[in-house]
């Protein structure tokens, strides 16, 4: 079945829980034991009406706080599709986790209170979902029922965030706004009756409407070696296989590729897939390629179309979103982890901090936690990498903080 | 003729972590209870590592207190597949006073899992533990990583994760550390069930319905067995039930249910009113009963 992966974002008490706890209400995704605990919380805590947010929030700490610390994985199904949510928390690290969430996210929903319109937090989370090319943008308008739905204050909303968007640099981003009461479950998969101007779909109507092949990047074959599988069992005896996943565009038995570093060529032999062959293998597929010849691959290598070489580099410019504690300073060393390949690196230069707004703050010689910043790095090996906005896989990269081997840091080469 | 090989997200998505493991870790190993969720990461690994054998052990926490169904699954797949499985008992962390068996109506073997569990990994020195695990069936899972870092201690230090971002996976670790693994994270309990009936994977018997003797307590299906506490006045009947879910035999109930094939059970758990883990009595003793044994090492 087609999956379907969304990020949320939004700031305290923008009620970012009680949606998806709604979604999850309205596609009858909440079992009788789960509604059961929802209904003696939320009668325990005062309430006379159900709390959604309890469906969401998993630790002990966040359930006595009412907030959410660290990214949840929600799961929820129609006849069409499968969700997954990674609920990413509005205030504590939120750039750090709203990252964590949006990667793996191929769509993403941002809140606004109508109440409080575009706020400082709503920049942030914008620039994250254009920083990661997040292509599918829902901006959900919560609380309507607050501003007596109000058609006036949802286009006032509007055009507020349509200034934030004529500063992005990534126009195929597609922006759907919807008004909508996560509360009373209005827009969220039943449509509001308080609320005929507005003509559009519901959320859900607009999530059953996406295809995967909306997402799929268009770009070239990248194929980074995981590991090496050597049998050798009488039946495969000199059999050598090259397991990874294919990343940016399928791969076919006859092309010819070149192995990075070493940019020696062969041409792919067979590509397996457990006991059968195929001629194709598309984008994401995890497989075993053999090649013609008999060359030496090893994990942390690339494949690639002969034609289709990315370019050496030894010195990365990188967009780095740091996550860690301790700052990201000029001469610290890290590994950078690119695909498969890990590679000693050493900060050059921070050159400029970016706020929100898409602006940019020179003078400035480090990233602390949840700093978003342009970074130069020099690397003790050249790397084949392409730059995050043509190639999203080949395009990143993490550090990782050699003594506390933490990931501290996600990067996006330009 | 062009064939082109249609996949499936989440399988690509397990085998990819299942690879890395092997590729970052020294001495990993697979955590196997004998349950479908163990069994899908078996055959997932068979195809991750395809033709070559599966590179790692297989490791099952045996309390003792054991359907003898799966038992039999368990020796039979290990068998058929040439793996090697180790088996740890917690009967001998109880015999050498590690462990303390619980008592009264309520006791389980299950929680001592952890005792055993953890001088398992310090006596083979495994550096990760697979374990099927999956996000969707409790709350306290739903904020775990693929790779979950564990203490010295096997403790989850889950305010302080790693981040993980996009698919890449981060598994160095200092010495006595240990990372637990979850390939099938995003799978959910439908998803488990389509794939064993897309790949025609063998399951243990209980998993179907059956005649079994049973008695109810807490609006919960027991198993009546030497090794379940009964009151005297707690009656037992037959009736066809099946598990959902299989745990030790202590922690696991029923469910009444006529779903005889995996077709059915699919049917079954698309119209269920209630979540899988309704039915284990382990997570019924707070409402962060995983949360704490988490914390505490469990898987």
């Amino acid at each position: 079945m087609e999956v379907l992966k969304i990020a949320t974002a939004g700031s305290v008490d923008d009620g970012k829980s009680t949606l998806i706890g709604r979604l999850l209400y309205d596609t009858k995704s909440l079992t009788s034991d789960k509604l059961e605990a929802i209904d003696r919380v939320s009668k325990k805590n005062g309430l006379d009406y159900l709390d959604f947010s309890l469906a969401t929030d998993g630790l002990v700490a966040e359930r006595e706080q009412g907030i959410t610390i660290d990214v949840a994985h929600i799961y929820f199904s129609t006849p069409k599709k499968s969700y997954i949510i990674a609920d990413t928390p509005g205030h504590i690290e939120y750039t750090r986790n709203m990252v964590t969430g949006a990667s793996t996210s191929q769509a993403s929903i941002i809140l606004i209170d109508a109440r409080k319109g575009v706020i400082e937090q709503t920049y942030r989370h914008f620039f994250i979902n254009n920083l990661l090319r997040v292509k599918e943008v829902i901006v959900a308008i919560n609380k309507m029922d607050l501003v007596n739905y109000s058609e006036d204050v949802f286009n006032n909303i509007i055009t507020e965030f349509d200034e934030l968007r004529s500063k992005s640099d990534f126009q195929d981003q597609k922006l759907t706004f919807i008004p909508v009461s996560a509360l009373w479950g209005e827009n969220i998969a039943e449509k509001s009756t308080a609320m005929s101007w507005y003509q559009g779909q519901t959320i859900l109507e607009h999530l059953e409407d996406l295809k995967a092949e909306d997402f799929t990047e268009e770009s070239q074959a990248r194929f980074s070696v995981q590991t090496v599988i050597r049998p050798k069992t009488e039946e495969f005896h000199d059999y050598r296989g090259y397991a990874g996943k294919i990343n940016g565009n399928s791969l076919r038995v006859g092309d010819d590729v070149t192995v990075l570093p070493s940019l020696t060529t062969s041409k792919i032999k067979d590509i397996h897939f457990f006991e059968e062959t195929f001629d194709e293998a598309p984008a994401g597929s995890s497989v075993t390629i053999s090649l013609a010849d008999d060359i030496n691959v090893a994990r942390g290598d690339m494949l690639v179309k002969t034609k289709e070489v990315p370019v050496e580099t030894k010195v990365v410019d990188a967009m780095v979103c740091w996550m860690d504690n301790r700052p990201l300073v000029p001469s610290q060393k890290y590994v950078l982890q690119h695909n498969t390949n890990g590679v000693l690196a050493k900060i050059d230069k921070v050159e400029s901090h970016v706020d929100s707004n898409f602006g940019a703050e020179e003078n400035v010689t480090s990233l602390s936690l949840n700093d978003i910043g342009s970074v130069k790095i020099k690397l003790s090996k050249p790397i084949y990498a392409d730059s995050y906005n043509t190639n999203r896989t080949n395009g990143r990269f993490i550090l990782v903080d050699t003594q506390t081997n933490t990931t501290a840091g996600v990067g996006f080469i330009k | 003729m062009s064939s082109i090989l249609n996949q499936n997200t989440l399988e690509s998505e397990a085998i990819y972590i299942f690879r890395e493991v092997v590729a970052q870790f020294e001495n990993p190993v697979l955590l196997f209870s004998g349950g479908k969720d163990s069994i899908t990461l078996v055959r997932l690994a068979q195809k991750a590592f395809y033709p070559a054998k599966i590179p790692f052990p297989l490791m099952h926490i045996d309390t003792g207190h054991n359907f003898p169904e799966t038992i039999e699954f368990r020796d039979r797949l290990v068998e058929e597949l040439g793996l090697n499985l180790i088996v740890r008992k917690v009967q001998d962390d109880i015999d050498s006073g590690v462990s303390i068996e619980e008592k009264g109506r309520y006791s389980s073997r299950n929680s001592l899992q952890t005792n055993t569990l953890l001088s398992a990994i310090e006596e083979y020195k495994f550096d990760a533990c697979i374990g099927g695990a999956r996000r969707d069936e409790e709350k306290a899972r739903a904020k775990e990583r693929i790779f979950s870092v564990r203490n010295d201690f096997g403790e989850w230090d889950e305010k302080n994760q790693r981040p993980e971002v996009f698919d890449m996976l981060n598994g160095r670790i200092d010495m006595g550390q240990n990372v637990r693994v979850f390939p099938i994270s995003n799978w959910t309990e439908l998803d488990v069930w389509s794939y064993i009936d897309a790949e025609k994977i063998e399951i243990p018997s209980i998993y179907f319905a059956h005649e079994r003797e049973i008695f109810e307590r807490d609006g919960l299906i027991w198993t009546a067995s030497e090794h379940v506490y009964k009151d005297d006045h707690e009656i037992t009947e037959m009736k066809t039930v099946r598990f959902r879910t299989v745990g030790d035999i202590t922690c696991t109930a029923a469910v009444e249910s006529g779903a005889d094939t995996v077709e059915k059970i699919i049917k079954e758990i698309r119209e269920s009113a209630i979540s899988e883990r309704g039915a284990r009595i382990d997570d019924k003793r707070s409402e962060a009963a995983m949360e704490t044994r988490k914390q505490q090492g469990y898987f």
